[in-house]
């Protein structure tokens, strides 16, 4: 049984020569999302800045949201905010953190359930104190530092330290665009946020270390070709496979965003986006810094020497 | 490449068959799966609260607090042993984590301190030339009480818990002063969560009739006295008086009760209690001594009720009348039975999800995960065909290998956890597809069927390690970062990295050696 479709060809585009589009396109997003960050801010869901948050089913629907806010404005807990959440008959209420310690927070809650009295199921409830905010955005920052640390510091010592830099550059790309997208569009950032952004900078390193890995493999074959044409060649022979392992994880990506559910929509959003920044970092991004600080050809040449030797002890 | 060492064969059908045999009790109901002989595995996948419906509950105690009511005893006993050796000082006082004061005459300080030396092995007692003075604990003994505090807490909190019948709570510590409770089932967890924040400590003391509580707020308060206010009266019966000044010293404590419960007086509710053999001496006597007085009832430092004392109470046992209703005397009489908590306990995290939000979303997460698969499963075929196939085979043992390792680690599924399942589906195939482009490309490159089939496997393994151990390195750091459901996305995320690591390689491998062997092809189809 063969395949119904087939890249019959190794493709022969040019990439390099969009590659100072591609930085330059990279470095403006990237300014944008560090102006937009420093001047709107994140939409810090509950999880990080503390408050309250309910989720409300109506019967009979829909939720008639202005009678609802009303309602709850009535309570005077600060500004609330109301929005449908999937179907017209639930509604996300938020409240901020309220003055007052913890029983503050129970009651704000109970005021809320006493005012919209019955026809409301409560679907899910969450508190988070803003001591457990606070810890929560020291850790999510924390793990985000490190794993792009640990990252960089194992593709140093796979590879040279010029594809750890590189690497490193092009995953720090995504995981600030991504945040970027959440503050473009004002997004809620939230702990689900939180682990797509954990999960597309391993991805996107994943899509970065084939094609490095297929330079390396290129310099110690073709030891007089220039860098240029070099990265070209490594690009457009893992290019196949680029394009069908993006295709099968966003496969995987639409599927939760189309039917997994309200909850999981930040999160879906989020790995979508990554994907397609990750890819285009690998490609643009990725490859051609190496052109700016090229790897020292003669020590992967040896290393390959060294490596062939070793095979040949091993395998006699 | 035809060369597959026996051994390996064997532990690929062994941890295979292995995977699908631990899986397989997840498509069971519970009643179901009672009813399979026992040789069958019967362990699940946990299902987090998010899915099963829920309540989890961070609380911390407040050992400052503790920490303050015990130097506030200090500073009875310091008081008692100055006056004793009639050391003169002023401002006695609590100030943050020590007790203040001042020696009166700057010639008495040897004996201040010589005084102060012996009252407790756990206090450091320091007064300056200036007579200054101040005592705290010492920090071996602050940390000793921490940890008894928290560890007591959870032991009282586990018996509340118990009392109130819920179904397989957790209950643990959490780092040095935090407990998480995860209350599975509980859809509305008020009622727990105001068993929960009471801390319920009782205490009988005498109520000083000599003096009117206008008096005392005056400033007129004899030494050891103190004015409490009455508790909230939710049926507005009490004798309406809303403060009391009584004698701060304790006639029995509530930690010498051994029962509580709640019945019915002349048709009112009320709450029954016993005493221990201690408590029931101690209580007989202060009511022999006191009678026609009245006493109050105190607990969390509110009086429920101050009723006259017509006679020794002797027999161990007694009823306090308040204005109860049935829900609040059932709680006070749980809440006494289970114990005072040894400090005040705040909520910091509350996430309660319904069962119905919960059963919505394992219904989303299954129907996303399916379809993902089923995306990926085609697709795969579309692009290598036969090879395509082998993928999805292995695919299917891979997802196998992740329920079966979640269910014998016990690990807990949530929602970002099915997320990180379907995630993984439509990673795991990347190393086939690696596999597979590096063979087409030895193919091109002149290279015979056999060799080029090993050259793929053998080339691609290097990059897909790498990338394998890229992503597992997030996966591990969200672990030990993340919390609640994001530890969930982290597990089936690791998971699934090394199981589709087994399967991609080892699996895909397998199938292809066996076809090559029984079919003897001559051409790669891809």
């Amino acid at each position: 049984m063969r395949p119904l479709i087939v890249i019959r060809r190794t493709p022969k585009i040019d990439f390099m020569r969009w590659h100072v589009a591609g930085l330059v396109f990279s470095v403006v997003l990237t300014v944008l999302t560090i102006g937009i960050f420093v001047t709107k801010g994140l939409n810090y869901g509950i999880d990080f800045i503390g408050g309250t948050l309910i989720e409300a089913r109506v019967s009979p629907g829909p939720a008639d949201l202005g009678a609802m806010r009303s309602k709850i404005d009535a309570l005077r807990l600060g500004e609330p905010s109301l929005q449908t959440f999937g179907s017209p008959n639930d509604v996300l209420i938020r409240l901020p953190q309220q003055p007052g310690g913890d029983a503050a927070q129970q009651k704000a809650i109970q005021a809320v359930r006493d005012a919209l009295g019955s026809g409301v199921d409560y679907r899910r409830v969450e508190v988070v104190g803003p001591s457990v905010g606070s810890e929560l955005i020291r850790a999510g920052v924390l793990a985000t530092v490190l794993a792009l640390g640990a990252i960089m510091i194992y593709v140093w010592f796979r590879f040279e330290w010029q594809f750890g830099l590189g690497a490193t550059i092009a995953t720090l790309h995504d995981v600030v665009t991504t945040v970027g997208l959440f503050a473009i569009f004002q997004l809620e950032f939230n702990l689900t946020t939180l682990a797509a952004i954990l999960t597309i900078a391993g991805y996107s390193i994943n899509d970065t270390v084939v094609i490095y890995d297929r330079v390396r493999e290129s310099m110690r074959k073709y030891r007089t070709m220039p860098f240029r044409d070099l990265i070209n060649l490594a690009l457009n022979e893992t290019l196949s496979r680029t394009i069908l392992t993006v295709s099968t994880v966003a496969l995987a990506v639409l599927a939760l965003l189309f039917f997994g559910g309200e909850v999981l929509r930040g999160f879906s959003i989020a790995m979508l986006w990554g994907i397609v920044i990750g890819t285009y970092s690998s490609l643009f991004i990725a490859a051609p810094l190496l052109y700016y600080v090229q790897p020292n050809r003669r020590a992967i040449a040896r290393g390959a020497d060294a490596a062939d030797a070793g095979a040949e002890r091993a395998s006699r | 490449m035809l060369y597959f060492a026996n051994w390996k064969i064997l532990l690929v059908i062994v941890v295979c068959a292995a995977g699908v045999i631990f899986s397989l009790p997840n498509l069971f109901t519970p009643a179901q799966l009672s009813h399979l002989p026992n040789f069958i595995p019967h362990k699940q996948v946990a299902l987090g609260l998010d899915l099963r419906g829920g309540s989890y509950l961070l609380l911390e105690v407040d050992v400052a607090a503790a920490q303050r009511e015990r130097l506030n005893a200090v500073i009875d006993t310091t008081r008692g042993a100055l006056l004793n050796a009639k050391i003169g000082y002023t401002g006695l006082n609590v100030e943050g984590d020590a007790i203040t004061f001042q020696v009166r005459e700057l010639n008495r300080i040897d004996d201040a301190r010589q005084a102060l030396a012996k009252i407790d092995p756990d206090l450091v007692t320091e007064i300056g030339n200036d007579g200054a003075g101040t005592i705290k604990f010492t920090a071996l003994a602050t940390e000793a009480r921490r940890r008894q505090a928290v560890e007591q807490s959870i032991e009282i909190i586990r018996r509340r818990i118990d009392e109130t019948g819920t179904k397989e709570p957790t209950i643990q510590r959490e780092g040095t002063s935090r407990i998480l409770v995860q209350l599975p089932g509980v859809d509305n967890p008020e009622h727990v969560k105001a068993l929960l924040g009471k801390t319920a400590k009782l205490t009988f003391q005498l109520v000083d009739a000599g003096v009117s509580v206008d008096d005392a707020r005056r400033g007129r308060l004899p030494p050891g006295d103190e004015v409490l206010q009455a508790a909230d009266d939710p049926r507005g019966r009490n004798s309406g008086a809303t403060a009391y000044v009584v004698r701060k010293r304790v006639m029995v404590g509530g930690d010498t009760l051994v029962d509580a419960q709640a019945t019915f007086q002349n048709n009112e509710p009320v709450v029954s209690f016993r005493f221990d053999s201690v408590g029931g001496k101690r209580f007989g006597d202060a009511t022999r001594e006191n009678v026609g007085k009245p006493f109050a009832i105190v607990l969390d430092s509110k009086v429920i009720s101050a009723p006259v004392i017509r006679e020794a109470i002797t027999g161990g046992s007694g009823i306090i009348s308040g204005s109860f209703t049935v829900q609040s005397a059932s709680d006070l009489a749980l809440l006494l039975r289970a114990g005072a908590l040894p400090a005040p306990i705040t909520v910091l995290e509350e996430r309660s999800v319904g069962p119905d939000l919960g059963a919505d979303s394992i219904h989303s997460g299954a129907v996303a995960s399916i379809v993902g698969v089923a995306l990926v499963v085609v697709f795969m075929v579309l692009f290598y065909g036969l090879f395509g196939i082998f993928a999805d085979i292995a695919l299917f043992f891979n997802l196998c290998l992740m329920l079966a390792g979640l269910s014998v680690l016990g690990a807990t599924l949530t929602l970002p956890g099915i997320a990180g399942i379907a995630l993984t589906m439509g990673m795991a195939v990347d190393a086939n597809v690696l596999v597979y482009e590096r063979i087409r490309e030895e193919v091109r490159g002149g290279r015979s069927m056999l060799s080029s089939l090993e050259a793929g496997f053998t080339r691609a393994f290097g990059t897909i390690l790498d990338s394998h151990v890229t992503t597992l390195v997030a996966g591990i750091l969200l672990y030990w970062l993340g919390s609640g459901p994001i530890k969930g996305f982290a597990v089936t995320l690791s998971i699934g990295v090394l199981t589709s690591l087994f399967s991609a390689i080892l699996v895909t491998r397998l199938l292809i050696v066996t076809w090559v062997r029984q079919l003897k092809p001559k051409v790669i189809p891809l």
